[in-house]
């Protein structure tokens, strides 16, 4: 029998909690977070922008580490959680460049532009949708598993790369963290309210990552029994 | 004087909350289609059992 029982109570809470800390941090970010002066609103965007792209690297990092556990077990499971992590990290990157192509409009006064901190983002997420693409490429679950593992650890190199590419690369995109060139177009210095709603935003955004990861491997491990019994009954009825 | 940028404001909140949105929606319709295929499976797989035990 397929067992998909109804959510536990542990997900529903975390549910709960990533629901609250969204609302939370947004409620920071519009009433709370001051105005900066030379952006204007679109500035606020930049709290839920770093917010998406650092749940979407921690997607990655997941997603690689499971690669690896993989690989040393064999065990299908982590396949199972390293695709969530990808699928996941992936949705999330997508919004983070989305969201930093509109702010860069009215800041910068193009939607895109090939930065060296644009450019290895965009590549960083055509790496992981080729990760998708060559897992709908093989049929063979365990070989899908070891070669989406070894292409997964690959991948990752593209992670850090993206975070220090405006620490190490000429770059316009501002370094809101750390050592930064106050004469690029859209930098500006934390305020203690900013910081509070950067960091709130930080941690509501993991939060809701661990939320959407942990339904995300629950779909994964149904749909790979179902696989599995369904392969089972074609042998029994033959 | 401030730049009045509200609008490209909404619109990323709307891109980014919109896109939460979306994702969490096809988990949800996923995870109900595996479970609706799931009792498929379950009812065949009783009715095997059942025909395997009266034969």
């Amino acid at each position: 029998m397929i067992n998909h029982a109804s959510t536990p109570r542990s997900l529903l809470f975390l549910d709960l909690l990533a629901l609250l800390g969204l609302i939370g941090a947004f409620g920071l970010v519009i009433f709370y977070a001051p105005l900066e002066l030379t952006m204007g609103s679109v500035q606020k965007v930049f709290y839920f922008h770093v917010a998406a792209g650092w749940a979407g690297m921690l997607g990655f990092l997941v997603a690689t580490a499971t690669a690896i556990a993989h690989l040393k077990t064999g065990s299908l499971k982590w396949d199972i959680a390293s695709l969530a992590g990808v699928e996941i990290g992936m949705v999330l990157m997508a919004l983070c460049i989305i969201s930093g192509s509109i702010w860069a409009r009215p800041v910068w006064n193009t939607w895109w532009t090939w930065d060296p901190r644009l450019t290895t983002a965009l590549i960083m997420e055509l790496i992981y949708a080729a990760y998708l693409l060559l897992r709908s490429g093989i049929d063979d679950s365990r070989r899908r598993a070891k070669l989406a593992a070894v292409y997964a650890i690959v991948g990752f190199t593209s992670v850090p790369l993206t975070f220090l590419s405006i620490r190490i690369f000429r770059t316009i995109h501002p370094v809101i963290i750390g050592s930064a060139d106050p004469a690029v177009a859209g930098s500006f210095a934390m305020s203690a309210r900013m910081q509070i709603t950067f960091f709130s935003s930080l941690a509501a955004f993991s939060v809701l990552f661990a939320a959407l990861y942990w339904h995300r491997y629950r779909l994964g491990r149904l749909q790979g029994e179902i696989l599995e019994k369904r392969a089972a009954l074609e042998m029994e009825s033959e | 004087m401030m730049p009045d940028t509200g609008a490209y404001m909404i619109a990323g909140f709307a891109v980014i909350l919109g896109g939460i949105i979306v994702y969490v929606t096809t988990i949800f319709v996923r995870n109900a289609h595996v479970a609706r295929q799931a009792d498929v499976l379950n009812s065949r797989y009783e009715n095997l059992s059942k025909e395997s035990h009266d034969s």
